[in-house]
C-alpha cells in the first residue's frame, strides 16, 4: 500500500479520494484547534499572559491535572487487576462484565453526572452514610469521582490487552523456576505489559482532564479548567474564555508530548 | 519417582481420562502421542499449573497433587522455551536462583560453558537463533538443580541438523546428571532412539507403557501399530564416506546411505517400510542397497501388508496385498528386500 501511495504515476482512483477524505478530516481537527490556538498568540498575546498570571486561572487549570492524575491512580489501582482477571480467566457472566466497564464510554456525561449524584450525592447511596467524613458535592473527592467514572474503562481495556499479550506460558516458566504468582506476575508480566499500562494511563489522565458535564452536575466548585472556560464563556463571551481554552490546551498537550518523548523507549517488547 | 493415580482433567478440548503411570528416578521417560491426544496437559499437570479434577500426583512418595508450581522442585522447557524477552540471557538464567534464593556462581558458569552459550549472556533471547534459545532455556531450568526435567516437545521448534545436536545434548544432560527426564514428543523415531521407557498416550488415555523395543515391536493394539508405524530403526557406524555416500555398519549388514554425519560416527539409520521393494529375484538396478532374507511373518492391514523379514536385522516393509498375494509371501519364503540410499535417514 504504501509503495502505490509513493509512486507517483498511477494512483488508484479509490486511493486517492481517501487520501483526500483523510485530508480533509486532519483539517478539520488541526484547522480547528490552530485557528483557535494561533488566533490567540498573534492577535492578542498579552491577553493570553495576562491570563496566564491570573491565579484563579491556575489554579483551576492545575485542579484539572491534579484531579485528573488522582483518577488515574485510583483508575490503575482498581482497572490493571480487573485488565488482568480479564484477560487470563474465563468465568460465566464474562462478557457482561466487559459490556458494564464500557458504558461509561457511551453514555452521554450529563447522564453520567446524574447517576453519580444519586450515589455520591449527599443523600446518595454512598454519599449519605459517608456524609460526616467525605463530601462529594462541590469538593475535590466529587470531581476526582466523576472523572474516574468516565475513564476507568480506558484503563481496563488497555491492561487487559497488555495482558492478553503476555503469554501465560511465561508465567508458568517463571513459576516452575520458583516464582509464586506475585512474583512472576512482578517481574515477568508487569513489566512486558509496561507500556500498554502507560498507554492507558495516559487515555484515562487525557479523557478526565477533557470531562466536563459529568463533574460540573457533581462538584460546579471548585472550578476544574472545563468549568472555568465554560462560567467565563457564559458570562463573559468568547473573548474572555478563549485564552482559558488556549492555556489548557497548551499545556496539556506539552504533558502528554513530554510523556511520549520519556517514554518512547519504554518495553519495546509489548508491541504485539 | 513420580506416581500419578487416576490423574483426570478436562481442559478446553482436551481431556485426561484416568491416568495411572510410574515414572522412576533416573529414567529418560518419552510421552509419545498424537498431536491433541493431552500430552502437553499431562505435563502441566505434573507442573502444577493445572490443577486434576480427581487423581493424585506423588513425587518421591509425596502427594503434591495441591501443592503450588514453584514449590515442586520441577523444571520445564516449553516447546517454544518461554524465555522472558526483557531481560538478558545472563537474566534469564539467574532468575530461578534469585526466586530460590541460592548462590550458585560456579554451577551457573559450569552449565552455561557446558551448554556453550557463555558468550550470549549479555544478548536478548529474541536476538537468539532457536538451538541458543534452546540451550539457555536448558541451563535456567537447570541451574536451580531440579529433581525433574520437563521437557515439551523440545526438538521440533528445531531445523533437522540442529535437531541432531540438540538430541545429543538432552541425552548427555540426561546422563551427566542421573536426572529424571520427562519427554513429550509426537515423533516416533525421537521416542525409539532416545527413551528409557515409552507412554503411548492416544485420547486422553494411557494406552501403553514400556520399553521401546516392547512399544514398537509389539504395539498393544492395531491404533498403536498405525501410530507407531513399523519404522525399521537400526543402529550403526559409519564406516566410510566417498562424494557424500555413507558405507554403514548397521547391527552386522553394511548399508549405503546419504548423509552428513563423519566416519567413525555412532548413527541411528531410519527406514521407511513403505520404501522397501521386495522382490524374488535380485535385479541390477540403481538401488543401492539389496538384502537378501527370509519372510517371518505376513500380517494384513486392509488394502496393504505387513511384512516381517530376516535380513540380518529385522525389517518391516509394506507392500500392497495385491503384491503380496503374486509374490506368494509366507513365512519361510526367501526375498530380496531393496531401498536407495537416499531413502536412508541417518541420524546422530
Amino acid at each position: 500500500m504504501k509503495a502505490m501511495i509513493r509512486s507517483k504515476k498511477n494512483i488508484e482512483p479509490l486511493i486517492f479520494v481517501f487520501s483526500l477524505l483523510l485530508l480533509l478530516l486532519f483539517s478539520f481537527i488541526f484547522v480547528t484547534l490552530a485557528n483557535m490556538i494561533f488566533g490567540q498568540v498573534l492577535n492578542d498575546f498579552p491577553g493570553l499572559v495576562r491570563t496566564a498570571k491570573n491565579s484563579s486561572v491556575m489554579s483551576s487549570i492545575f485542579l484539572s491535572l491534579y484531579a485528573g492524575f488522582l483518577a488515574t491512580l485510583i483508575a490503575l489501582f482498581l482497572g490493571a487487576p480487573t485488565g488482568y482477571i480479564l484477560a487470563r480467566f474465563d468465568f460465566p457472566g464474562k462478557r457482561l462484565v466487559e459490556s458494564i466497564i464500557d458504558v461509561p464510554v457511551v453514555v452521554p456525561h450529563t447522564v453520567a453526572g446524574i447517576a453519580l449524584l444519586t450515589v455520591f450525592g449527599s443523600r446518595g447511596l454512598i454519599g449519605g452514610p459517608l456524609e460526616p467524613y467525605v463530601q462529594f458535592r462541590d469538593a475535590l473527592p466529587g470531581i476526582v469521582v466523576a472523572m474516574l467514572f468516565v475513564s476507568v474503562p480506558y484503563l481496563a481495556n488497555s491492561a487487559r490487552e497488555g495482558f492478553k499479550s503476555v503469554n501465560p506460558r511465561l508465567e508458568n516458566a517463571a513459576r516452575s523456576l520458583g516464582a509464586p504468582l506475585w512474583k512472576a506476575f512482578l517481574f515477568v508480566t508487569l513489566p512486558l505489559s509496561a507500556r500498554h499500562l502507560l498507554v492507558g494511563a495516559v487515555m484515562t489522565w487525557a479523557r478526565a482532564i477533557s470531562e466536563f458535564g459529568a463533574v460540573v452536575m457533581i462538584a460546579y466548585y471548585p472550578m476544574i479548567g472545563p468549568t472555568l472556560i465554560y462560567d467565563r464563556f457564559l458570562s463573559y463571551g468568547l473573548s474572555a474564555s478563549r485564552p482559558v481554552a488556549v492555556l489548557l490546551i497548551l499545556i496539556t498537550l506539552t504533558i502528554f508530548i513530554v510523556i511520549r518523548i520519556l517514554s518512547a523507549g519504554w518495553s519495546i517488547y509489548d508491541r504485539d | 519417582m513420580i506416581e500419578i493415580k487416576a490423574l483426570s482433567r478436562k481442559w478446553k478440548s482436551f481431556a485426561l481420562d484416568s491416568l495411572d503411570l510410574t515414572i522412576r528416578d533416573g529414567e529418560y521417560f518419552v510421552i509419545l502421542g498424537p498431536t491433541g491426544s493431552g500430552k502437553t496437559l499431562l505435563l502441566e499437570l505434573l507442573a502444577g499449573f493445572h490443577r486434576p479434577d480427581s487423581g493424585k500426583i506423588l513425587i518421591n512418595g509425596k502427594d503434591v497433587t495441591d501443592l503450588s508450581p514453584e514449590k515442586r522442585n520441577l523444571a520445564f522447557v516449553y516447546q517454544d522455551y518461554s524465555l522472558f524477552p526483557h531481560m538478558t540471557v545472563k537474566k534469564n538464567i539467574e532468575f530461578g536462583l534469585k526466586m530460590k534464593k541460592l548462590k550458585a556462581p560456579e554451577k551457573f558458569r559450569e552449565i552455561s560453558e557446558y551448554l556453550n552459550i557463555s558468550h550470549l549472556l549479555e544478548r536478548h533471547p529474541l536476538n537468539l537463533s532457536g538451538g541458543e534459545q534452546q540451550r539457555v532455556s536448558l541451563a535456567r531450568a537447570l541451574v536451580t538443580d531440579p529433581e525433574i526435567l520437563m521437557l515439551d516437545e523440545p526438538l521440533s521448534a528445531l531445523d533437522p541438523r540442529t535437531q541432531d545436536s540438540a538430541r545429543e545434548m538432552l541425552l548427555n544432560v540426561h546422563r551427566k546428571g542421573k536426572l529424571t527426564v520427562l519427554h513429550i514428543t509426537h515423533d516416533q523415531t525421537e521416542a525409539r532412539i532416545m527413551a528409557d521407557k515409552i507412554a503411548v498416550v492416544m485420547d486422553g488415555k494411557l494406552v501403553q507403557v514400556g520399553t521401546p523395543e516392547e512399544v514398537f515391536e509389539k504395539p498393544a493394539n492395531d491404533m498403536i501399530a498405525d501410530f507407531v508405524g513399523f519404522e525399521n530403526v537400526l543402529k550403526g557406524r559409519v564406516l566410510s564416506r566417498e562424494k557424500g555416500l555413507l558405507r554403514i555398519d548397521a547391527e552386522g549388514t553394511v548399508l549405503e546411505a546419504a548423509g552428513e554425519v563423519e566416519v567413525g560416527d555412532m548413527v541411528h539409520v531410519g527406514l521407511r517400510p513403505e520404501n522397501i521393494v521386495l522382490s524374488k529375484t535380485f535385479t541390477q538396478s540403481s538401488i543401492r542397497n539389496s538384502l537378501k532374507g527370509t519372510v517371518i511373518e505376513v500380517q494384513s492391514l486392509g488394502a496393504l501388508v505387513r511384512v516381517r523379514m530376516d535380513c540380518g536385522p529385522l525389517l518391516n516393509a509394506l507392500v500392497t496385498r495385491q503384491s503380496a498375494e503374486e509374490m506368494e509371501l509366507a513365512p519361510g519364503v526367501p526375498v530380496y528386500a531393496q531401498f536407495k540410499a537416499s531413502s536412508i535417514h541417518v541420524l546422530r
